[in-house]
């Protein structure tokens, strides 16, 4: 689905991505664990097209996407819940989700999806001509995950989606993202909670300071004894 | 007062203002996406007119053919403006942005000078425009009637692409962030330009009624208006559709009801109106609909 080469990210001086090298199979989950700072988010936005990388290659489905610009990307199948949930907060929250579904032309599979987001998260349903802004923290990232899923998308990165959740919420967004998982979309995931994310994930990679230093499927990095230091916090 | 001058001078104040707050959509909508104070916006206003003066006076097309033509040119003229000026500065510096913005007007306006010359053109309006009607007590001119009807409907429609449709939709995302709403797969660029045209093409029916209005046309016209409208777009809280549209009707009713009851002051309309701005800044610094400052932490 998805291949990054040796991919350097800069912001001015700054070298975020020092030559990053992921694969992310089709059908997948995959999972990115680092410390704050060491670039999981530069990654996404790489991918995204948010930030150009200097050097390197992102292919998506065979095709190369270095380069091109997001909302080319986002077409071809990618949707995003970004850090920091960023929802439209004077757009209400069915255009909200009607955004992220802004590239579809088929009205019926739209209704259909945005009756499907609204099962999974009952409560956006109740608040649907509300301001995007006036949502509580985690309604909203509801929201930014539902507006992600509105696009109908082959490929899926989340940005820590649980930040800010109660566990109930978390285990509510876990399983949506189980079960749009089942229905054949591949997954990226960046995640605080890195437990959790090991547990879902097929495979893992453990980035520091720009660079991968670690990968594995995600059960043999949760038994593995530098990660449980770590990340883990054992 | 008569309750005759009294009306005249309400329609006219009100139909002024109507043709203030068709120019200051294009500078709140402009600087609700971008931040930038589109200087070149007054231009524009006289490009629409000298197009229509064209159509009319040259080809002699019909009134309403000439007008439409108009408006679909310069709303075009405000995409290549776009395009050609401001999108290659677009993460440049906003002060880059901003000079450019001037540079452009400067450009139209020395163009208009260049071609068409500097000595004003007699505009040809239509019949009705000049044809006088009576309400009430009062004779009031064909138009300060059309021109508040005609403008009040192309507000409508705007309000409705705004707020109704799609591309209205990215336009509002848009202008909270840009960057999440390319993450919606939507080519911003694209509803910039859009954007572009919207504004220019409501720019253009101002310049055209506004020539119907003040029958003599120049390429400088359009610097005063423009200024007023931008004045109207702060005053409304500058990035809000609706506040622009209030403040282009107050702008306009202040300064013709000033004229009317302080005859003595007439010279000093701009000054008067400008002078507002400053107090009413001074009072409210967001405009009547802004948003309030929020405080950096
Ligand atoms: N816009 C920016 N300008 C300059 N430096 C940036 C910018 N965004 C990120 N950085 C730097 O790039 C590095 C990687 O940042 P990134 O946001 O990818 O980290 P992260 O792994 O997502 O961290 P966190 O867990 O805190 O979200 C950091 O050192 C950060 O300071
Ligand atoms: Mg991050």
């Amino acid at each position: 689905m998805l291949k990054l080469r040796d991919l350097h990210v800069y912001y001015g001086g700054i070298h975020a991505l020092k030559g990053i090298s992921m694969d992310v199979p089709e059908g997948a989950i995959i999972t990115l664990i680092g410390a704050n700072g060491a670039g999981k988010s530069t990654t996404l936005r790489a991918i995204t097209g948010l930030v150009k990388a200097r050097r390197g290659s992102i292919e998506l489905k065979g095709k190369n996407i270095t380069g091109r610009p997001s909302h080319y990307i986002v077409r071809s199948g990618v949707a995003m819940v970004p850090e920091g949930r960023k929802i439209f907060r004077n757009l209400t929250v069915r255009e909200n989700l009607m955004m992220g579904a802004y590239p579809r032309q088929d009205n019926a599979g739209i209704q259909q999806d945005l009756e499907w987001v609204t099962t999974l998260f009952p409560r956006l349903k109740e608040r649907f001509s509300q301001k995007g802004g006036t949502l509580s923290g985690g309604e909203q990232q509801m929201l930014a995950v539902g507006r992600a899923l509105m696009s109908r998308p082959r490929l899926l990165c989340l940005d820590e989606p649980s930040l800010g959740l109660a566990p109930v919420l978390m285990h509510e967004v876990f399983r949506a993202l189980t079960r749009i998982h089942e229905e054949g979309c591949t997954i990226l995931l960046i995640e605080q909670n890195a437990k959790a994310a090991l547990k879902l994930a097929d495979y893992a990679y453990v980035l520091e300071t720009g660079s991968i230093t670690m990968e594995g499927p995600g059960p043999e990095l949760l038994q593995n004894e530098a990660v449980r230091k770590a990340y883990l916090g054992e | 007062m008569t309750l005759e001058t009294l009306i005249q001078q309400l329609m006219n104040g009100i139909s002024l203002g109507s043709l203030y707050a068709l120019i200051a959509i294009g500078y709140t909508m402009v600087y609700g996406i971008l931040r930038l104070i589109n200087f070149a916006h007054s231009d524009i206003f006289m490009v629409g007119a000298y197009f229509a003066f064209f159509f009319v006076a040259v080809f002699h097309l019909p009134w309403a053919v000439s007008a439409i033509l108009a408006v679909v040119l310069t709303a075009a003229v405000g995409m290549i403006v776009d395009r050609a000026a401001y999108r290659p500065v677009r993460n440049a510096p906003r002060i880059s942005a901003l000079i450019t913005a001037v540079g452009v007007s400067f450009f139209l306006e020395n163009l208009g000078l260049v071609t068409v010359g500097a000595r004003p053109k007699a505009f040809q309006r239509p019949d009705v425009m000049s044809k006088v009607v009576p309400i009430g007590p009062a004779a009031v001119s064909g138009v300060s009637i059309w021109v508040p009807i005609l403008s009040l409907a192309l507000l409508a429609l705007l309000l409705f692409i705004v707020h109704r449709t799609k591309v209205g939709m990215a336009m509002r995302s848009v202008s909270t962030d840009i960057e999440t709403t390319r993450l919606m797969g939507v080519d911003v660029d694209r509803v910039i330009s859009y954007t572009f045209a919207i504004g220019s093409a409501l720019a253009a029916a101002g310049g055209i009624m506004w020539a119907c209005k003040y029958p003599q046309i120049n390429p400088l016209m359009g610097i005063y208006p423009g200024w007023k409208a931008f004045t109207a777009a702060v005053v409304g809280g500058i990035g809000n559709i609706t506040g622009a549209m209030i403040g282009g009707f107050l702008i306009g009713l202040v300064e013709i009801m000033t004229v009317a009851v302080l005859p003595g002051l007439s010279g000093y309309r701009d000054g008067i109106i400008f002078t507002l701005l400053l107090v009413f800044l001074l009072i409210r610094p967001t405009g009547i609909l802004g948003e309030p400052l929020k405080e950096k932490v």
